[in-house]
């Protein structure tokens, strides 16, 4: 018998106890050691290339393409091939068709695409496996239904294809914002050149592969991987009829400038400083629960995240107690262990940002809190981190750390609440956690926000619209309205 | 007996509900009158009023701002030989008037066509509503000067935003008349701010304000590419209106789309 069968379960665990490792196997994916650009259905062979590494082991993980604005050109042109010879004049149940072949595959090879989410972003596989994956598949699946049904989701308007679709995405949900953006797109008769992240390359790179298993045409969907220097290159192209950008609130606005005048179409889904607003009646356990998935989800990678915590005076210090045992209980570390909370900081880049605005929290004076937990020696690690003691002026509670940093907050009344909540250059989500009912619907109301989650949070659906207020951006991803800045109107 | 001497009217802003003078003193001549030539510290002042007003207008129920809206109509009917003078007549004068009808009929539509609920794979109740975006400016095209500016800025009123505009350069009188009946229909103060003055001074001030949401260029001509690179400081949304179009998607570009998760359970 071992120690802990003979102790019972009632007895304190030993200091040094911990889970046995429960890894997911990498055998699932067999990466190539070298990645082109994927160009009118072909591989590209690449001018330049970088390598894309494993943020848990900085391990090289392959070598891929860093596209150059010639690279872009030709990745453009074959869209518009595409585009013009037969794409968008292919019926709209034939288009649907594709895409529901896609979900499918995406579901099939769930797994394989899940593992290679986490090898390369540092999520952890319980997130990539019931989230990412998952939402991806039922994107494709959502808006395949839509492609045979546009004259009903915008009646008298003769909805038709924009053309060819520039389309930027982050690196916190590779996979996933890749289907927020080709589904739509596609479903509408749009034909796309798509740029990964730069950090997180691969997911799209074998989401080629899905793409020959679907037989889509050649050129309906280009990849091209590579830097900002990359987007910026599709974003200045002409032959682009609309740019859907997702990421920080700086580059944005360069984006929003940059194409100014010249009459593209443009959506920009931006950054985020979310107020979870914690009253005095709400189910405490559940609130925990809901902070900790608010702002540890995905080590607080997610533009929505509630980064803000506000409580309301009177349950403060129960509230606070409550978080800083929850906490202890998260386990951070390799993103492929089953039992795993928190996974790798997504790059060495964003490790450093976020350790400068956790040292301005400390010296502007908030209280910091980070449990006991150790981390692994290699790779990018960042601790669980509660700030107390945050006055609405300092840097954390008014830019987006991006990181598993959360900064808290009090207010005595709902209109303070509001207030504070509001008190932000940005405008995507908010969280709201009390029991009474008239309060709840009030607080939506009064939210400046694209999303309000009640009594829950990050919780997302292929129909439900997401996208900011404010500084967060305008435009929809999800949902009828997800439609509509992929397509213009003739009526 | 000698002929009765008229009184002339002074042609001011109309700011914060009330009829100022620019605070800078100055005018311009247009139409044969001198009119306000708004200053930069006007369009500022006239930003606050909206922003302030802005909340208390979005909050009036949709029944509400359709009434007032209504009523809106009603005040320019009942000076309709004013405005036909200061336009091109009677015709401009009873479609700007059928106009804002149809569009106060929209304020407790919209959001039965444009939201509705959202059937998320989970035990979840999740809708999505339209909301004003808050402050627009407007930019009025030069012509037609009554039309056009009702164009512009009866849909983003109606969706519940409070709006700066900027009238026709060349024939700003119909603007100041409209203002008139703006100020007589119980239209919160501050909802409507109508500025009189040089479009390419006033424009950038207006484009580059941090509180100002959404900016519509139907009146920019030239200034466009720039006033665009200006909007970007704070992402606002630009809209590039038509001077003679009627739809509720005028509406949808001043509005944003807010969507609600609650949890179903026992």
């Amino acid at each position: 018998m071992t120690e802990i069968d003979r102790t019972g379960d009632r007895a304190p665990a030993p200091a040094d106890w911990t889970y046995a490792p429960a890894p997911e196997s990498r055998d699932v994916v067999k990466l190539r050691e070298r990645y082109g650009l994927y160009v009118g259905g072909e591989w590209l062979e690449p001018s330049e290339t970088y390598e894309t590494i494993s943020p848990a082991s900085e391990e090289t993980l392959a070598v891929v393409g860093q596209a150059t604005a010639e690279d872009v050109d030709r990745a453009v042109a074959a869209a518009r091939a595409a585009f013009e010879n037969g794409w968008s004049s292919l019926p709209g149940s034939e288009r649907a068709k594709y895409l529901f072949r896609i979900a499918r595959i995406l579901q099939e090879r769930a797994r394989e695409l899940a593992v290679l989410e986490s090898l390369n972003g540092g999520k952890p596989i319980k997130e990539s496996r019931d989230v990412d994956l998952p939402l991806a598949a039922a994107h494709f699946f959502y808006y395949a239904g839509w492609a045979d049904k546009l004259e009903y989701a915008f009646p008298n308007r003769r909805p038709r294809p924009v053309g060819v679709a520039g389309q930027i995405i982050p690196w916190n949900f590779p996979l996933l914002m890749l289907a927020w953006k080709i589904a739509p797109a596609l479903a509408c008769g749009n034909t796309v050149v798509l740029k990964p992240a730069e950090t997180t390359p691969l997911t799209a790179l074998l989401f080629c592969d899905v793409l020959r298993q679907a037989e889509l045409p050649p050129g309906v969907v280009n990849i091209v991987t590579g830097d900002g220097r990359t987007g910026a290159a599709l974003v200045e192209h002409d032959g682009v009829d609309k740019i859907a950008f997702t990421g920080s609130t700086e580059v944005g606005k360069a984006i929003q400038r940059r194409l100014a005048g010249t009459g593209k179409k443009l959506t920009l889904e931006l950054g985020g400083k979310a107020a979870n607003v914690v009253f005095d009646d709400c189910a405490l356990d559940q609130a925990v629960e809901g902070i900790v998935n608010g702002i540890y989800f995905n080590q607080g990678h997610v533009c929505c995240a509630g980064s803000r915590l506000l409580v309301q005076e009177s349950i403060y210090e129960p509230l606070v107690d409550k978080l800083r045992r929850r906490l202890e209980t998260l386990r951070v570390g390799e993103p492929l262990d089953k039992n795993t909370d928190v996974g790798a900081i997504n790059s060495a880049v964003q490790l450093e940002k976020i350790r400068e605005l956790v040292e301005s929290g400390r010296e502007e004076g908030a209280d910091i809190y980070q449990p006991p937990c150790r981390l692994p020696e290699k790779g990018y690690w960042f601790a669980p981190t509660v700030f107390t003691n945050v006055a609405q002026s300092y840097r954390i509670a008014q830019e987006e750390i991006f990181g598993p940093v959360l900064s808290v907050l009090t207010f005595r009344t709902p209109d303070e609440a509001v207030e504070k909540a509001n008190n932000t250059p940005y405008g995507l989500s908010a969280g709201v956690w009390t029991e009474k009912g008239s309060r709840i619907l009030w607080m939506a109301q009064q939210l400046r926000a694209g999303v309000v989650w009640a009594n829950t949070y990050n919780r997302f659906d292929p129909t439900s619209p997401f996208g900011g207020y404010k500084e967060s951006g305008f435009g929809r991803e999800g949902g009828l309205h997800g439609l509509e800045p992929y397509l213009r109107f003739d009526g | 007996m000698s002929e009765r001497i008229p009184i002339k009217k002074t042609y001011k802003l109309f700011l914060g509900g009330v009829f100022p003078r620019s605070e800078s003193g100055r005018t311009y001549e247009a139409e044969g009158q001198n009119v306000a030539r708004a200053s930069r510290k006007d369009v500022r002042d006239a930003v606050r009023a909206a922003r302030a007003a802005q909340p208390g207008w979005a909050a009036a129920t949709a029944y509400n701002r359709g009434q007032v809206l209504y009523r809106l109509a009603e005040m320019v009917e009942a000076r309709m030989p004013e405005f036909a003078e200061l336009c091109t007549g009677r015709d401009e004068v009873e479609r700007s008037i059928d106009r804002i009808v149809w569009y106060a009929g929209w304020a407790d539509k919209l959001p039965q066509v444009l939201g509705g609920s959202n059937p998320v794979a989970g035990p979840y109740f999740n809708f999505t509503v339209p909301e004003p975006t808050g402050v627009v400016a407007v930019l009025a095209p030069d012509d037609p000067p009554l039309l056009a500016l009702v164009s512009r800025v009866l849909p983003a009123l109606v969706g519940g935003n409070a709006v700066v505009a900027v009238a026709s350069e060349q024939r700003p009188l119909a603007a100041v008349e409209l203002a008139e009946a703006i100020a007589t229909s119980d239209v919160p103060g501050g909802v409507v701010n109508l500025l009189t003055g040089f479009r390419a001074e006033l424009a950038p001030v207006l484009a580059s304000h941090m509180d100002v949401n959404a900016l519509d260029l139907a009146g920019a001509d030239g200034l466009a590419p720039e006033l665009e690179r200006l909007a970007a400081d704070n992402v606002k949304r630009v809209v590039h209106g038509s001077p003679d179009s009627q739809s509720p998607w005028e509406i949808t570009s001043f509005l944003e789309l807010k969507t609600v998760w609650h949890p179903i359970g026992r």
